[in-house]
């Protein structure tokens, strides 16, 4: 059984969290006592129908204001797979949190209401999702029952919609439109027969046939040290492992690599997994490695296979979503964190700045705000070891933290 | 291997990638440590994520006093087949010192009473960071929470001004004074816990397994019949049933659900089977809807 992550963007009242309270309900995941809590508070409010974006919308202030100001986690499994949806908000202001909740996905679910069609923040989900190389996206456009379960609603949907796709620069993404009713459950976890017209699959159908193929870029192996493991013990005196997580591609022992940024030469002795040793390390595996030579390697370094380095270079441009209330300016410092790997950035310049909703560049920028995307070329104080983007999800990305305040500020996509 | 073919492997290799990113950020970084299966979970991936070396950070127990004396028992002999470090600090001493007050009445609780126990012990070993067992399936504020969760000088949480987690890239830079609130297994469900309990072949406290207490019952729940902890009404009569603890808190906030499941196996199936989530049976979260929050935004757990 695989996990899934799925990251969801949808705007104000396009009953994102009636969807995955839905998807809850009808596949069992929520307990009596949830239900209960449901059933209680949806009655309360005079509701003739079970409120399910209650099971979902946690923080008070959301509670009172019924709309969702971050992300929240919410689990649940099928016989076949473990879910776990990362509920983004949608607002203009929150770009922020659907970057952090798509981060982590390997899918998500992009919401229209029926009855508005394409809008302005339409075109700013798909960006976020183009830009983060979400490999598998589904447009499900909600709310049919508000219009009589209409072909013709769907197809002028789905047309403008694939006008925006012909506008994205990452094509390797699967698009899929289900039209559905997450209120009456039509075509979310149970197909509907309201609309004889569609020959796709419900919701979860899609999501539950999703293999690692569809979800997951494969690239090289890269193995970013996270610490160095040294027991200084009878049994393990001479003991020198390098942990950490393989990322991109799998490491097997005998594997000629090379250390960065040494660039010293050596050989996979070799992986440990707890107290048991293996021949390979599969990818996002979080496992203890050691060389055949005695080298010195310490945190924040990376071990590669030979013939296959990423870049190293002391700077780099990169698309960056500005997260901070504080501008990003030219000048400013910021440390880079690129995995485990810290180092002092500052801003050399800010080439453009990318409207979210593909309406163009603005190339007259002197700071970034909230929310804002823009290709920036930082200057680093030591090389970090990079591919890009494009080839390397893991590798391609680091959070900016700010020097004075130690918030994570901006997330990056290097170029 | 393929680590990544199952779920729960793969929640394990994040587990031990966010203790691997504890020991190396922090430098006085502690596992709070309550004798429940979601503390002896973590303590398992730490023994795994460090390996061969030793768990280089202490264990921490704020002790109510009102454990089930079943958990005590086995944290210390956890701790002593490991080999590890336990700090134990009390609640009982910030009541005598005057810091807090006990609760009175028919649900008077410890379980609140720990915060102040636990900031002053955080405090006066300066830990910069603490590892929790807490799930983000538990309860819906926790569903927010990040993995590296910020509190300030006061132990606050301030969940509108969450840093941003993204990828799995965790920003453990802080300010003298604050300390960050570590959750490895935030994006574990309860099932999930049981079944690597079960594939781990972990030992556990015995009460939660089915076994045969003398119990109340008071709004539909199960309680332990022990008269020192427990507050009681004489009409609320004692019974004997066979019951199983789900979470293993204080006495006075658990409650026990009747169960045959006497091995890990049926356990899980129960769990498998279950209808009624693991928090229905914490009478602490049943005080309000926002009583999590609230509790978080003091600085608890």
């Amino acid at each position: 059984m695989e996990v899934l992550k799925i990251a969801t963007a949808g705007s104000v009242d396009d009953g994102k969290s009636t969807l995955i309270g839905r998807i809850l309900y009808d596949t069992k995941s929520l307990t009596t006592d949830k239900l209960e809590a449901i059933e209680k508070t949806s009655k309360q409010r005079g509701y003739d129908y079970l409120d399910f974006s209650l099971a979902t919308d946690g923080l008070v202030a959301e509670r009172e204001q019924g709309i969702t100001i971050d992300v929240a986690h919410i689990y649940f499994s099928t016989k076949k797979k473990s879910y776990i949806i990362a509920d983004t908000p949608g607002h203009v202001e929150y770009t922020r949190n659907m970057v952090t909740g798509a981060s982590t996905s390997q899918a998500s679910i992009i919401l229209i209401d029926a009855r508005k069609g394409v809008i302005e923040q339409t075109n700013r989900h798909f960006f976020i999702n183009n830009l983060l190389r979400i490999k598998d996206v589904v447009v499900t456009i909600n709310k049919m029952d508000l219009v009589d379960y209409s072909e013709e609603v769907y197809n002028k949907i789905k047309a403008d919609f694939e006008e925006l796709m012909s506008k994205r620069d990452y094509q390797d993404q699967k698009i899929t439109f289900i039209p559905v009713s997450a209120l009456k459950g039509d075509n979310v976890v149970n197909k509907s027969d309201k609309m004889p017209w569609y020959k796709g699959e419900a919701l979860l159908e899609h999501l539950e046939q999703l293999n690692k193929a569809d979800i997951f870029n494969v690239g090289t192996p890269r193995f970013p040290v996270q610490y160095v493991i040294r027991p200084k013990t009878e049994d393990f005196h001479d003991f020198r492992g390098y942990a950490g997580k393989v990322y991109g591609g799998n490491l097997s022992v005998g594997d000629d690599v090379i250390v960065l940024p040494s660039k010293t030469r050596s050989k996979i002795k070799d992986i440990y997994f707890y107290n048991e040793k293996y021949e390979t390390a599969s990818r996002r595996s979080s496992v203890t490695i050691t060389l055949e030579d005695d080298i010195n390697v310490s945190r924040g370094d990376m071990i590669v296979k030979e013939g296959d380095l990423p870049t190293i270079e002391k700077q780099f441009t990169a698309n960056v979503c500005w997260m901070d209330s504080n501008q990003l300016t030219p000048g400013g410092k910021y440390i880079v964190q690129h995995g485990v790997n810290k180092v002092l950035a500052k801003v050399d310049r800010i080439n453009h700045k990318i409207h979210p909703d593909y309406s163009g560049i603005d190339h007259d920028v002197t700071g970034l705000g909230v929310n804002d995307i823009a290709s920036v070329t930082f200057k680093l104080n030591k090389p970090i070891f990079y591919d890009q983007f494009k080839n390397h999800r893991t590798n391609g990305s680091f959070i900016l933290i700010d020097t004075q305040t130690n918030n994570t500020v901006g997330a990056g996509f290097i170029q | 291997m393929n680590k990544d073919t199952s779920h729960i492997n793969s929640l394990e290799n994040e587990a031990i990638y966010i203790m691997r990113e504890v020991a190396a950020q922090f430098e006085k970084p502690v596992l709070l440590f309550s004798g429940g299966k979601d503390s002896i979970t973590l303590v398992r991936l730490a023994v795994k994520a460090f390996y061969p070396a030793k768990v280089p950070f202490p264990l921490m127990h704020i002790d109510t006093g009102h454990n089930f004396p079943e958990t005590i028992e086995f944290r210390d002999r956890l701790v002593e087949e490991l080999g590890l470090e336990l700090i134990v600090r009390n609640v009982q001493d910030s009541i005598d010192q005057g810091k807090v007050k006990e609760e009175s009445g028919r649900y008077a609780s410890r379980n609140m009473l720990q915060t102040t126990t636990l900031l002053d012990a955080i405090e006066e070993f300066k830990f910069d960071a603490c590892i929790g067992g807490a799930r983000r399936d538990e309860e819906k504020a926790r569903a927010k929470e990040r993995i590296f969760s910020v509190r300030d000088d006061f132990g606050q949480w301030d969940e509108k001004n969450q840093r941003p987690e993204l990828f799995d890239m965790l920003n453990g830079e802080i300010e003298h004074g604050q300390n960050v609130r570590v959750f490895p297994i935030s994006n574990w469900t309860e099932l999930d816990v049981w079944s690597y309990i079960e594939q781990e072949n972990i030992e556990i406290p015995s009460i939660y397994f089915a076994h045969k207490r003398k119990v109340f019952l008071r709004d539909g729940m199960i309680w332990s019949a022990d008269d020192e902890v427990v507050y009681r009404d004489n009409h609320e009569e004692v019974v004997e049933e066979l019951v199983r603890f789900r979470t293993v808190g204080d006495m006075s906030c658990t409650a026990a659900v009747l169960s045959d499941a006497t091995t890990i196996s049926k356990v899980v199936e129960e769990i498998r089977e279950s209808t009624i989530s693991e928090r229905g049976a914490r009478i602490d979260d049943k005080r309000s809807e926002a009583a999590m929050e609230k509790r978080k935004q003091q600085g608890y757990f």
